[in-house]
C-alpha cells in the first residue's frame, strides 16, 4: 500500500483521488488550503448572483471523502522535498508521500500594473476571491462602479455578476474585438452586441496604464493607457487570464517552464511526482492544443487518466477532439473540433446567423477534401457523441449538414433551424445536400 | 416599474387581509323553523339535538362565527353524550337489545361539519349580501395586486434567459421571515380548511353566486378551495410565462397543466353536478385519487346509469392502462408535470421555492421508503374496503375498513397531500407531496425506472459540475452526480419538469423519449478522452 498525496482538492486532484480509490486501496490525502471540501469553481459566479449557494457548488456531501477513505488535510504547501519524499505546511508541519500528484491549479494573472495589490482589486478564481467580492461588491451602494481588466470568460462572467446586483460596469478589453484571439469576427461581435445589450460599458481596444488608491490603500480609478482617461471606481476585476499556481514548487528540483513540466504520462522529472491540471505544462505538443490547457473537464481527464498510471495501468494523457462550452450572460457556446479565430490555409467556412442575433453556428472544413474540422454553435445545443464521431470517422462537411437533426441538443418543442441552415449552405456552394430525419439508430450506433 | 410593483404588493396585500378578515364578519342566526328543516332534511333520529341546538340559538343576539360553531359543537356533543351513557348503561346491564337500540340516535361525522352545514344556512352579514363587491375587494384586489407584480417583470427581467438572480438573497425566497409568514399562512389556511370549514363559511358566501351559476347549488368549502386553486394557478402561470419565456418547453407544459386543472379538475365536474351527475375529475387517476373505491363513491356511481357506469371504467383503464402506457412512452411527466393538480400548483404558485427540494443521499433513502409505503397503504386500504363492499364485512384482515379509510384520508389525504404539501412550499420545495407521498408518483416512478423511453441524456463530458441543475431540481434528484459522470438519468422520481435542461448554462441536459437499449449508460470515464482508455475502463468495469 503507498501513500499516494495530491496538493489540491479541484477536478484534477479529486477526479485522480476518487479513480484511484476504484482501482486501489492505496492511502490517499488529498491537500488544500483553499476550502476544506471539493467545490466547483466554476460555480462561484452564481454564488454571488444569488442563483446559489457556496455547499450546493459541492459536488459531493460531506462524508463521502471519509466513506471512500480519501483523507482530507487542509492547508497551504510551502515546500517540497523531493530527496526526502516530504511536503511542507506553512505551518512548519509535514507530510510524507510515496508519490506526489501536483494538481495545484491556477492564479489570476497581474501584469505588473501599479496599483494591482490594492485593496478592492480582485480576481476571480479561488474561493477567497469571492468572498472578497461579497466585501468590496455587495450592493451598488458600497460598490458605485468597477471596472473589469481583461476581455475573456472570466471577464465576461465577473461582469453578469456585478450587473446581477445592478453594479455599473466597465469592461476594458486589450483586442479589437471581445475574445477575439479565440472566437471569429462574426461571434465576437454578436457577444460584443450583447454585452452592451446587458449595459456593460464596453471598451475595445482598449488597456489599462495603473490602478490608483487612496491613503489607505482602497482602490479609487483607474487610468487608461491609450487616452489617459481617469475613471472612477471601488472595484478593479483582474481577469486576462491565469497561470499555473507554482510558486511553492519553483525552490524544489521539479523542473517548470510556465507551469510543471510533465511528459505524455504526467510525469515530472522526479519519478514519482506527477502534475495534472491546469498547473501542468506538456514537454511535446499535443495535435491543437495548447501546452498549458487551464479548461475544467481537461483537469478531469488528465485526473482520469493519471490514475490509471498511478494503479499500476501505466497510461498516456492522449485526450480526444477537442471541445468546449461557455455562456456569455444569455447566450451558451459551444465548439467541438476545432474553428479558429482566423481561417487556415486549406480551411473553408460556412456561417449561419439568425436574424435575432443570438444564434449562429460556424462551420470549419477542408477546402480540399471537405473533410469536416469543427463547428461553433451559439444559441443552439449539439450532441457531442455525435460531433465526437463525426471527428473520428473524419466525415465530410455534407454529412454534418444532412445530419444536423440528429446533432441537435435543444429542448423539446424549440424551433429547429437545420433546414434553414442546410439550404444556406447549398445555395452557397451550388450543392444539394438534404436534410436526414432524426435517426436514433444513427445516434446509439458504435463510433 | 419597481413602483407598479411595490404598489401591486400593497393591493395584493390588502385583499389578502380583506379575505382574512372576512372570517371575523357577519353574524348567524338561525329560526326554529329553519332547523326543522335542516333536521328534517338531515333524518336525526337524536332527539336531543333538537332541544339543545334551539337552546344555543334562542337568544336573539347575533353570534359570531366562533361563538356559534362553539355552541353547535356542544350541542353535537351533549346530544351524542346522552346517548353515550345509556349505551355504557345498557352495556353495564348486558342489556344488548337496547344498547344496540342507541347506535341509531347518534350523530355521525364530524362537529365542524355539522357547524358548517348550520352555518351556511344561518349567515347573514355584510359579506353574503355584497358577494359580487366582496368578490372584487378579496379576490379582485388579489388578482389585481398580483398582476400589478408580476407584469413589470415582463420589462425588469429583461431579455428572455434564466432569470434566478438573487433567489438566495431575497427573504421571500431563501427561507427568510416571509418565508415563514407565508408557510404560517399557508398552514393555518389547510388546517382551516380541512378540520374547521365553519370558521371560513364566510368565504363560501363569497363564490356562491359563481357556484350557483356552475352548478347550481352553494358553495362549500371546497368550492372556494377549486376557485381559489385554480384563480391562484392562472396568476402564477403568468409569471412562468414572463419567467420562462425563452423555453418553449416550459411555456407549453405551463399551458397544459393550466387547462387541465381549470376544465377538467374545475369546469367539467362542475358542470356534471349541475347536471345531476356525479362530479367527476376525469384525470385524476387512483391511487392519487385515493377515494375511487370508496363504497360512497362506487354507490354513487353504480346509482348515476350509464354515465356513472362509464366514470367506473374510465377510472379502472386510466390507471391500469392509460398511466403506465403513457409512462412507458414519455415518462411520468405526462401526468406529473403536464397534467395533474398537484403538480400544477407546484410548478406555478411552487415555483419560487423549487430550489428547498433536500438533495442529500439520506432524503432519497427516506423518500423510496415512505412513498412506496404509502402506495402499499393505499392498496391494502383500497383491498379492504373492496372486500368488505362487496361482502359486507366490516372488517378484512383484521383491518377494519372505516378505520383503514378515515386513518389514510387524516394522515396521507389532509396532512400529507394538504398541510405538509403545500403549507410548506416555502421550507421544503414544492414537491414534498409528490416526492415523498403520492402512491400515483411510485406507482408511475416503478414504470418509469423499469420500463420507459424517457430519460435524461447528458451530453458527453460537457458538465462543469456547477450544481445549478441539481439546486433547481424541485425532486431533489443530485442530478449533477449522473451528469459530471456521462451518465444519462434515469430516477423513479423525476417529473420531467425540464428545468435542470434549462438552468444548465453548457447545454449538457436533455429530456427525450428514445430506446430502451442505451437509456442507461453507466461511464467511468467520460467522452471526449482517450477513446482507448474509455473503451479500457468500461470494459472492465463490466
Amino acid at each position: 500500500m503507498k501513500h499516494i498525496v495530491i496538493i489540491g482538492n479541484g477536478i484534477s486532484g479529486v477526479t485522480a483521488a476518487r479513480h484511484i480509490r476504484k482501482n486501489s486501496k492505496n492511502q490517499i490525502t488529498l491537500v488544500s488550503g483553499e476550502a476544506p471540501y471539493f467545490f466547483s469553481r466554476t460555480a462561484l459566479m452564481y454564488v454571488y448572483m444569488g442563483h446559489m449557494e457556496f455547499k450546493q457548488t459541492q459536488p459531493y456531501e460531506n462524508w463521502f471523502w471519509a466513506k471512500n477513505k480519501i483523507n482530507l488535510k487542509q492547508g497551504f504547501v510551502n515546500r517540497i522535498d523531493t530527496d526526502n519524499n516530504c511536503i511542507f505546511f506553512e505551518d512548519n508541519t509535514s507530510i510524507s508521500y510515496d508519490q506526489l500528484v501536483i494538481a495545484s491549479g491556477s492564479k489570476t494573472n497581474k501584469f505588473g500594473w501599479p496599483g494591482q495589490d490594492s485593496k478592492g482589486v480582485i480576481g476571480l478564481y479561488h474561493k477567497q476571491d469571492l468572498e472578497q467580492l461579497e466585501q468590496f461588491a455587495p450592493n451598488n451602494q458600497v460598490c458605485k462602479h468597477a471596472i473589469i481588466v481583461g476581455g475573456g470568460l472570466i471577464g465576461i462572467e465577473l461582469a453578469e455578476m456585478l450587473r446581477s446586483r445592478n453594479i455599473p460596469v466597465t469592461f476594458l478589453v486589450r483586442e479589437k474585438s471581445f475574445w477575439n484571439d479565440v472566437l471569429p469576427d462574426r461571434e465576437s461581435e454578436m457577444i460584443n452586441k450583447h454585452i452592451k445589450e446587458h449595459h456593460v460599458d464596453l471598451r475595445l481596444s482598449t488597456q489599462l496604464r495603473e490602478i490608483k488608491a487612496n491613503t489607505s490603500g482602497q482602490v479609487t480609478s483607474v487610468i487608461i493607457e491609450e487616452t489617459g482617461e481617469e475613471i472612477f471606481c471601488d472595484v478593479v476585476g483582474l481577469t486576462a487570464g491565469v497561470s499555473p499556481n507554482i510558486d511553492f514548487v519553483k525552490d524544489s528540483n521539479i523542473v517548470t517552464g510556465r507551469g510543471i513540466k510533465v511528459n505524455r504520462f504526467l510525469e515530472t522529472n522526479i519519478s514519482n511526482i506527477y502534475a495534472i491540471g491546469d498547473c501542468a505544462e506538456q514537454q511535446e505538443p499535443m495535435g491543437e492544443r495548447k501546452a498549458i490547457e487551464a479548461v475544467w473537464y481537461t483537469g478531469r481527464m488528465m485526473g482520469e487518466t493519471l490514475a490509471q498510471t498511478i494503479c499500476n495501468h501505466r497510461t498516456a494523457y492522449h485526450p480526444g477532439h477537442w471541445f468546449n462550452s461557455a455562456k456569455f450572460f444569455d447566450i451558451e457556446y459551444q465548439t467541438y473540433g476545432w474553428v479558429w479565430a482566423k481561417p487556415k490555409e486549406n480551411e473553408a467556412r460556412f456561417y449561419w446567423g439568425h436574424k435575432n442575433g443570438k444564434m449562429c453556428i460556424h462551420l470549419n472544413y477542408d477546402k480540399n477534401t471537405h473533410e469536416f474540422i469543427g463547428i461553433n454553435n451559439f444559441g443552439i445545443r449539439m450532441r457531442h457523441a455525435f460531433f465526437d464521431k463525426v471527428l473520428t470517422k473524419k466525415k465530410s462537411v455534407s454529412y454534418v449538414l444532412a445530419h444536423l437533426s440528429d446533432a441537435n441538443f435543444d429542448p423539446e418543442f424549440y424551433k429547429k433551424y437545420a433546414s434553414e441552415i442546410v439550404s444556406k449552405f447549398n445555395q452557397e456552394n451550388n450543392t444539394s445536400i438534404e436534410l436526414k430525419k432524426k435517426s436514433w439508430k444513427r445516434i446509439f450506433s458504435e463510433a | 416599474m419597481k413602483r407598479i410593483q411595490n404598489i401591486g404588493l400593497v393591493i395584493f396585500l390588502i385583499g389578502l387581509s380583506l379575505f382574512t378578515g372576512t372570517i371575523f364578519t357577519g353574524s348567524f342566526h338561525l329560526s326554529p323553523s329553519a332547523l326543522d328543516a335542516f333536521i328534517m332534511e338531515k333524518g336525526y333520529q337524536n332527539e336531543i339535538i333538537k332541544t339543545e341546538l334551539t337552546k344555543a340559538f334562542v337568544k336573539d343576539d347575533p353570534l359570531t362565527i366562533f361563538e356559534f360553531s362553539d355552541r353547535v359543537r356542544h350541542a353535537y356533543e351533549v346530544a351524542n353524550n346522552h346517548y353515550d351513557l345509556l349505551i355504557a348503561q345498557y352495556d353495564d346491564e348486558k342489556n344488548w337489545d337496547k344498547k344496540g337500540e342507541q347506535y341509531q340516535y347518534k350523530i355521525y361525522g364530524k362537529p365542524h361539519t355539522l357547524s358548517f352545514d348550520l352555518a351556511k344556512i344561518a349567515g347573514k352579514g355584510y359579506v353574503k349580501a355584497h358577494a359580487g363587491l366582496m368578490w372584487m375587494l378579496t379576490f379582485g384586489l388579489g388578482i389585481l395586486g398580483s398582476l400589478l407584480f408580476i407584469l413589470p417583470n415582463l420589462i425588469l427581467l429583461g431579455k428572455a434567459g434564466i432569470k434566478n438572480d438573487g433567489i438566495y438573497l431575497k427573504a421571500s425566497t431563501n427561507r427568510g421571515w416571509i418565508a415563514w409568514l407565508v408557510l404560517i399562512y399557508l398552514v393555518s389556511f389547510y388546517l382551516l380548511l380541512y378540520f374547521m370549514p365553519d370558521y371560513v363559511v364566510n368565504w363560501t358566501f363569497i363564490v356562491d353566486p359563481i357556484s350557483l351559476f356552475l352548478n347550481g347549488g352553494p358553495a362549500s368549502q371546497w368550492f372556494v378551495y377549486g376557485f381559489l386553486y385554480c384563480t391562484i394557478m392562472v396568476v402564477m402561470a403568468l409569471r412562468m410565462y414572463i419567467k420562462y419565456r425563452g423555453n418553449k418547453y416550459q411555456v407549453m407544459r405551463t399551458t397544459s397543466v393550466l387547462f387541465f386543472q381549470i376544465v377538467f379538475a374545475f369546469l367539467i365536474p362542475e358542470i356534471m353536478t349541475s347536471l345531476n351527475m356525479p362530479g367527476y375529475d376525469f384525470k385524476n387517476a387512483f391511487p392519487l385519487d385515493y377515494d375511487f373505491f370508496f363504497d360512497w363513491n362506487l354507490d354513487d356511481l353504480r346509482n348515476s346509469g350509464s354515465i356513472g357506469l362509464f366514470i367506473l371504467i374510465w377510472g379502472i383503464v386510466l390507471t391500469l392502462v392509460i398511466v403506465p402506457v403513457m409512462v412507458y412512452f414519455f415518462g411520468k411527466r405526462w401526468y406529473c408535470s403536464w397534467v395533474c393538480g398537484c403538480g400544477g400548483l407546484a410548478e406555478t404558485l411552487g415555483d419560487p421555492y423549487r430550489q428547498h427540494s433536500d438533495k442529500s443521499l439520506h432524503a432519497w433513502k427516506l423518500e423510496r421508503w415512505l412513498i412506496h409505503a404509502i402506495l402499499v397503504f393505499s392498496l391494502v386500504m383500497t383491498l379492504v374496503t373492496l372486500y368488505c363492499y362487496f361482502t359486507g364485512s366490516p372488517s378484512f384482515l383484521g383491518i377494519h375498513s372505516q378505520w383503514i379509510k378515515d386513518s389514510y384520508s387524516f394522515l396521507i389525504g389532509a396532512w400529507f397531500a394538504g398541510v405538509i404539501g403545500t403549507g410548506f412550499y416555502p421550507i421544503f420545495g414544492n414537491r414534498v407531496w409528490c416526492r415523498f407521498g403520492c402512491p400515483l408518483a411510485a406507482y408511475m416512478g416503478i414504470v418509469q425506472r423499469f420500463k420507459s423511453r424517457f430519460r435524461i441524456t447528458t451530453n458527453g463530458g460537457q458538465c462543469i459540475s456547477c450544481g445549478n441543475c441539481s439546486t433547481y431540481c424541485e425532486q431533489g434528484i443530485d442530478v449533477r452526480a449522473y451528469a459530471q459522470k456521462g451518465e444519462n438519468i434515469v430516477r423513479s422520481s423525476c417529473v420531467g419538469c425540464g428545468i435542470c435542461s434549462a438552468v444548465c448554462p453548457r447545454g449538457v441536459l436533455k429530456l427525450e423519449n428514445g430506446p430502451e437499449k442505451g437509456r442507461i449508460n453507466p461511464t467511468d470515464i467520460l467522452l471526449g478522452n482517450n477513446i482507448d482508455l474509455i473503451q479500457l475502463v468500461n470494459k472492465r468495469e463490466k
